[in-house]
């Protein structure tokens, strides 16, 4: 038996993703956002969370999938790592659960067109259902996104 | 016992005792004579040797202990302060900060001060050099006789007040006050009668001295000597009306009895009798009183023109860690975000008894924010407080005479402002002392004053503070800055021609300028002026230069009044709303669209008698929602960056707001034209225009 870990469960299209709840602040529904111009075109904007203001992206729009309109089940997960503090637009999220880091095993090269190295690994919960880890420093790593503006521009 | 939690405690305390210690040092530095603030530094040394005991701080008590000798010495008048004292304590005073600061961060305290007590030793021996003891007045305790009349007698100083007084019409007399037998606390009872007779007039003088008096040195009797309007006999009534006074009698004094006094004549009966064919008033009736009524004082007697005002009411104030007021600040903004939800529900409700509570929670929130603002204000005293000691010891380490001026200490800015301004400053004013004024031998040749004067001054004006340090020496000399600079390669020539003396000056801010041709320790480095001006920005602050050849250099620097709230104007462009600080906005106006031209590529509009550069925020920052090209007249704000003007074009105005600024998150990289974002009444987010990044 590993460490148990108790994990966010959200959704992107039909891929299920999990991020350790210690690095999740809170669960919001949409809000509005304010658009701050000149920036990446998967930062949504900034939101006002209780007095401070945070930046948004949209995790489609970060792993260069297609995004889309938002619905009644799109929430803003407020993570926070690296001393950062962001907020996650996803499908969905609307699942806890507890996993025995044991579960957890590497992650194929690309899951869900996300590239591996975003990736923390995967755990098969049941035999239909796989959960896939996010390594949120690497999300949050700004380094890349610069790189990747630059190919894209 | 654990001391630790009381280690903050100490180490606050101590400091506030060393300022205080340094400032009341330097007044009675330029008003030796004045006893009474010899008892506040006395009473300051006292306590924090009480404390420094406490706390186990052996080396900070004895050194205390020392100071409180000489000091000792000195209230009770028989030691003159004078220069080497002075140093002496100064150094003191220094050794002991060296202390605490060792203590704050987490040493024992310790210092090597076997010098400086030697000298403090030497003093209380009286065998210093340059000069022994002054005239002691007088012991105190051996005049605190039986049940005679203790004669005093008067130095020369007193003596004159006195006889200044007489001339000048005051009624002056000698009090003789016995308190009854059976009197539990005498000192309590003196006291009374001090109190008293401090509030009609001025105790020059008493026998025992009220230190003695306060500890209960002495037997029944005091005398002293009152200047006063009232009469004699009304003062004698008045003292006996106070309780367990055995006698009092007040003798009304002219001139030749006076001297008689004076002169040492005075015997142990200065009853009415003897002194009655000289009095006017004179009050014969001497009958014992035994009645009275308490009161409560303690220091204080000589030289009335302090009376009581030695020691100033403690401040109630409490020690709020900066971090609390920011997360107060941020439930607070909270708060204001939900009662705009509350008035715009109240609104749909239409229930007056629930619209007036939400009216009157909306006043209260206003005024809470008002308080929460100025709890961050602290006046900018606790930064000018320790200038004045700084600018002595400069001054004497260069042999100059500099009178330091300050005006406007209680002017408040944010904390946040204050806690980084201090370094600057240091700086400016070092720079004024050691470069602008001149050496004394200087200013006599150029017909000034041998004392140089440094004026610092603070005040508001508008949404800013103004700081301004200025001196009245001999001023930036242009040709001297443009020789080094050009030398430096900072300029060439043919720019240092074209330059107007102000721009001139501002070299001086130039990183690796240094026009001192001597390198004094003080300042000189050229490392100083241009972290000066970076400091200062960093703050969004500006500095600037004025001088005169001859007649000194005024450096100002303009400083926001605090760094997290500003005003700004809200403007709406197409479905967005964004900020611009009021600080860099000249004017709002209507342009019509066929008044814009094209010069070069550039869009420009006719403004007063030129054409500046016209930029549209709907293509700058990509609004959506808004089809300017298609108004006939645009609004647009004229934006200025120094002596540079830009218009932006912009929806709608929506008003001119306090705002608070909030940084966008460390996650995103900085934006062009950004310089922040605040959150409206509304819960929205609106971002806040840096209008510099537009002007280039």
């Amino acid at each position: 038996m590993g460490e148990e870990l108790k994990v966010i469960v959200f959704k992107l299209g039909q891929e299920e993703y999990g991020i350790d709840v210690d690095n999740v602040q809170t669960i919001e529904r949409m809000m509005p956002i304010t658009r701050v111009p000149k920036t990446f075109s998967f930062v949504k904007g900034v939101i006002n969370l209780r007095g401070v203001v945070i930046p948004v992206i949209d995790l489609r729009g970060r792993f260069g999938l297609e995004e889309v309109e938002h619905t009644d089940q799109t929430r803003i997960i407020i993570v926070s790592a690296d001393e950062l503090e962001v907020g996650f637009i996803v499908d969905s999220a609307n699942d806890v659960i507890d996993l025995d880091s044991d579960l957890i095993d590497s992650p194929p090269d690309v899951v869900g067109g996300i590239k591996a190295k975003y990736l923390h690994g995967v755990a098969r919960i049941s035999e239909e259902r796989l959960l896939v880890m996010l390594n949120l420093s690497e999300v949050l790593s700004r380094k890349e996104i610069i790189q990747l503006e630059s190919l894209e521009g | 016992m654990d001391m630790n939690q009381y280690l903050s405690m100490f180490i606050d305390e101590s400091n506030d005792h060393l300022q205080s210690l340094n400032e009341k040092m330097l007044e009675l530095e330029s008003n030796p004579d004045d006893i009474s603030i010899v008892q506040v530094i006395f009473r300051s040394a006292h306590t924090l040797k009480g404390m420094a005991a406490t706390m186990g701080f052996e080396d900070l008590s004895s050194l205390t202990h020392q100071m409180e000798n000489v000091l000792d010495l000195v209230r009770n008048e028989k030691l003159k302060m004078q220069e080497f004292i002075f140093d002496t304590l100064f150094k003191s005073l220094d050794a002991l900060q060296l202390m605490v600061e060792d203590i704050t961060q987490g040493g024992e305290g310790k210092e090597d001060v076997s010098a400086i007590v030697a000298s403090l030793q030497s003093i209380v021996r009286g065998d210093f050099e340059g000069g022994g003891k002054s005239g002691a007045d007088k012991p105190a305790e051996s005049a605190a006789g039986g049940s005679g009349t203790p004669a005093i007698q008067l130095d020369e100083f007193q003596y004159s007040v006195l006889e200044q007084s007489i001339g000048e019409g005051h009624k002056v007399m000698y009090i003789d006050v016995a308190i009854r037998e059976d009197c539990q606390l005498k000192a309590a009872r003196a006291y009374l009668v001090f109190d008293l007779l401090e509030r009609y007039g001025e105790i020059v003088k008493s026998s025992p001295s009220v230190q003695d008096i306060e500890q209960e040195k002495f037997d029944r009797n005091f005398s002293l000597y009152y200047i006063t309007q009232k009469e004699a006999a009304e003062i004698q009534s008045m003292v006996m009306n106070l309780s367990e006074i055995a006698s009092a009698e007040a003798t009304a004094l002219d001139h030749e009895t006076l001297s008689q006094l004076a002169s040492g004549a005075m015997g142990a009966a200065a009853t009415a009798d003897v002194t009655a064919p000289a009095v006017a008033e004179k009050t014969t009736d001497a009958a014992p009183a035994k009645k009275a009524e308490p009161t409560a004082a303690d220091h204080n007697q000589k030289n009335g023109a302090r009376a009581g005002g030695g020691t100033p009411a403690p401040s109630r104030t409490i020690r709020v860690d900066i971090d609390r007021l920011d997360v107060l600040m941020n439930l607070l903004s909270e708060l204001l975000i939900d009662r705009s939800r509350l008035e715009q529900l109240a609104e749909e409700v239409k229930r007056s008894d629930l619209t007036e509570t939400v009216e009157h929670m909306s006043r209260v929130g206003s005024d809470l924010q008002n308080i929460v603002l100025k709890l961050r204000m602290v006046p900018i005293d606790t930064v000018f407080n320790r200038f004045p000691r700084m600018v002595r010891d400069l001054a004497k380490s260069l042999d100059k005479k500099i009178d330091l001026v300050i005006v406007g200490a209680e002017t408040e800015l944010d904390r946040t402002v204050i806690d980084e301004i201090g370094d600057p400053l240091v700086h400016l004013l070092r720079n004024a002392v050691d470069h602008g004024v001149e050496s004394t031998a200087d200013r006599i040749a150029a017909g000034k004053p041998e004392t140089g004067t440094v004026q610092l001054r603070a005040f508001h004006s508008g949404n800013h503070v103004f700081i301004e340090i200025e001196d009245d020496g001999h001023g930036i000399d242009r040709e001297r800055i443009l020789k080094k600079a050009i030398k430096n390669g900072v300029v060439t020539e043919g720019e240092g021609k074209m330059m107007s003396d102000e721009q001139v000056f501002m070299l001086l801010f130039a990183a690796g300028f240094s026009t001192a041709e001597v390198i004094s320790d003080i300042s000189g480095r050229g490392v100083g002026l241009d972290v000066v001006k970076s400091k200062i920005e960093s703050l969004s602050g500006v500095v600037s230069v004025e001088s005169k050849l001859g007649q000194g250099t005024k450096f100002s620097v303009q400083l926001p009044l605090t760094l997290s709230i500003i005003s700004a104007m809200l403007v709406k462009v197409g479905l967005e709303k964004y900020a611009i600080p009021l600080s860099s906005i000249v004017e709002t106006g209507l342009i019509k669209r066929d008044q814009i031209r094209e010069v070069h590529g550039y869009t420009m509009i006719p403004y007063r008698n030129t054409h500046i550069p016209l930029m549209s925020l709907t293509a700058l920052f990509g609004a959506p929602g808004f089809a300017e090209n298609e108004e006939e007249e645009s609004e647009i704000v004229v934006i200025r960056k120094g002596e540079r003007m830009a218009a932006l074009t912009v929806e709608e105005f929506i008003g001119q707001s306090e705002i608070v600024i909030k940084n966008l998150g460390k996650y995103l990289p900085a934006v062009q034209g950004v310089a922040g974002a605040t959150i409206l009444g509304d819960g929205q987010v609106a971002l806040i225009i840096d209008p510099n990044a537009f002007i280039k």
